[in-house]
């Protein structure tokens, strides 16, 4: 199963593995990743699982589209590799992908 | 060392499960059960109105957590079992059947149900085209009987009812929606929203009728199928199929029956205690005072419920983490994303800051500068910049409010 190294804000580093299909959030939520909330549940409605990538991985995923990069200008702390984790769904490809998690949430 | 507490959640829909892992993730070394009177997984609801017409969900992929994440934290999932009752002097739950459980800390995280219509009190028990929704085995069977072509009656123009109408006539349904108040989502929002979301269903060919109350609904000789929905003003709608969502009624029974005080949801503070030590509530089920709006609420809503579980959470914990939230709420109908922070109660002026004919705006309810909710429709950055508004409690401009060449985020205060 393709594998994901989230880091949290104080450098606890967490070994995820997420099946391909589901999104990086639904993993990190079924891990137990303290620091990803995701109130609404996927919808892109909250910005609670508000992300960065790492820098080598921010130009392989996706582009976010209109409504995320919106959501993204109103989270806590947006920086350019800023992402919202419900929104990319894992595959093979992103096996080593490497998150890192903001101070705060909310 | 192993602890001999015992932490019981009833209830396993969105604040059972969070707060079963939660109080987990917080230190509780005890024991947790988690016991769900469905078959399922804890699950999301959401999406059960807004695509579960259109697209065949599983409990599976709609799985609030991975039934290993359960595993994992150690928490014992009960499902498909109904409490009957619970004796809060002995610390024991118990069931219709099998064995009771014992218990050191006690969760109520009960939700709600549909809310029913008189008319529905004198239909057959197996009347098979007259549906609410608040379960998956609900939309399953909103799913399986909806065809194309058919005529569908909405009774109620709230959010579940507006929400299945668009589902069903983007699935080619013919749809009629019967609201009783004046103007549709009168409980949650003001004149400008509703009017736009009216004309947003009338484009989509949805027959919206408002201020008619529905008086009867009369079924075919069988008596297991109703035929035409009947109003107090003789209008008469034939149906094929007809969906009620007249609103939400907590569960209680069991917190009531046990003697904890309820007035229209669990009574509990802002850690979302009960008077009996030990024992909790959060979600749909619970009445708590909001310090923000200096009133006691009652509110249907995911992100309430989360709140308040991870506040309950706490407190099993020994723990105090009250509960600070804005109330917010979300729904998807057709193209048009509405996203509501706060509560409008008690507001003395609207800015609108957009124009609807765009079909992106957002409505901000005021009390002197004080933003008290806002609506955003396909606006999610005025959303998010409402909230904090509202929960910061910032003075505003109303003027720059409505001034939509301003960015919003030029109203808060520097970082």
């Amino acid at each position: 199963m393709p594998q994901l190294t989230i880091i949290q804000f104080d450098g606890t580093t967490h070994q995820v593995e997420a099946e391909s299909g589901k999104t990086l959030m639904q993993a990190a939520i079924d891990a137990m990743v303290p620091g990803i909330l995701a109130d609404c549940g996927g919808a892109c409605s909250c910005a609670t699982c508000h992300c960065y990538v790492a820098e080598d991985w921010a130009g392989r995923l996706p582009m976010p589209d209109p409504a995320e990069v919106e959501m993204l200008d109103c989270a806590k702390d947006p920086r350019p590799n800023s992402r919202l984790s419900c929104q990319i769904r894992m595959s093979a490809a992103y096996d080593g992908l490497v998150l890192h998690l903001p101070e705060s949430q909310i | 060392m192993p602890s001999s507490e015992m932490l019981v959640v009833i209830g396993a829909g969105q604040a059972g499960a969070e707060l079963a892992v939660q109080a987990r993730e917080g230190g509780w070394a005890g024991t947790i059960a988690l016991i769900g009177d469905e078959p399922h997984l804890p699950y999301h609801r959401p999406p059960l109105s807004k695509s579960g017409l259109t697209q065949a969900h599983d409990a599976d992929s709609l799985a609030i957590k991975a039934r290993a994440t359960y595993a994992k934290a150690g928490i014992e999932l009960i499902t498909g079992r109904k409490v009957a009752h619970v004796d809060l002097a002995r610390t024991a739950v118990h069931f219709h059947d099998g064995p009771s459980m014992r218990y050191t800390h006690l969760a109520f995280t009960t939700g709600g149900r549909a809310r029913r219509l008189p008319a529905q009190d004198e239909l057959h028990s197996d009347v098979e085209n007259v549906h609410t929704l608040r379960t998956l085995a609900d939309a399953e069977r909103l799913r399986a009987g909806l065809v194309p072509g058919q005529r569908l009656v909405v009774i109620g123009g709230g959010f579940i009812g507006l929400e299945m109408a668009a589902a069903a006539a983007t699935h080619g349904l013919n749809v009629v929606l019967l609201e009783a108040a004046p103007r549709l989502l009168s409980r949650v929002t003001g004149a400008t929203v509703a009017d736009f979301i009216t004309q947003v269903h009338r484009d989509a060919g949805v027959d919206v009728r408002t201020g008619i109350t529905v008086d009867g609904l009369e079924t075919d000789a069988s008596d297991r199928r109703v035929t035409t929905v009947c109003c107090t003003n003789g209008e008469r709608f034939d149906a094929d199929h007809v969906l009620i969502g007249v609103g939400l009624e907590p569960d209680t029974t069991l917190a009531r029956r046990a003697g904890l005080p309820v007035d229209d949801g669990i009574v509990v503070d802002a850690c979302c205690r009960t008077i009996v030590p030990g024992v909790v509530a959060a979600g749909d089920c619970t009445r708590q005072h909001s310090a923000l709006y200096g009133r006691s609420l009652r509110l249907e809503s995911v992100p309430n419920a989360v709140e308040q579980a991870r506040a309950a959470a706490a407190s099993v914990n020994g723990l105090d983490r009250p509960n600070t939230g804005v109330p917010w709420f979300w729904s998807d109908q057709y193209d048009i994303k509405l996203k509501t922070a706060g509560l409008s109660q008690g507001h003395d002026r609207l800015v609108v800051r957009g124009r609807p004919a765009s079909r992106a705006f957002t409505v901000f309810y005021l009390q002197g500068d004080r933003v008290l909710a806002a609506d955003a429709v396909n606006r999610p950055a005025d959303f998010m910049l409402a909230k904090r508004l509202i929960s910061e409690r910032l003075a505003v401009d109303p003027a720059r409010l409505a001034d939509d060449a301003q960015p919003l985020k030029t109203l808060l205060p520097s970082p």
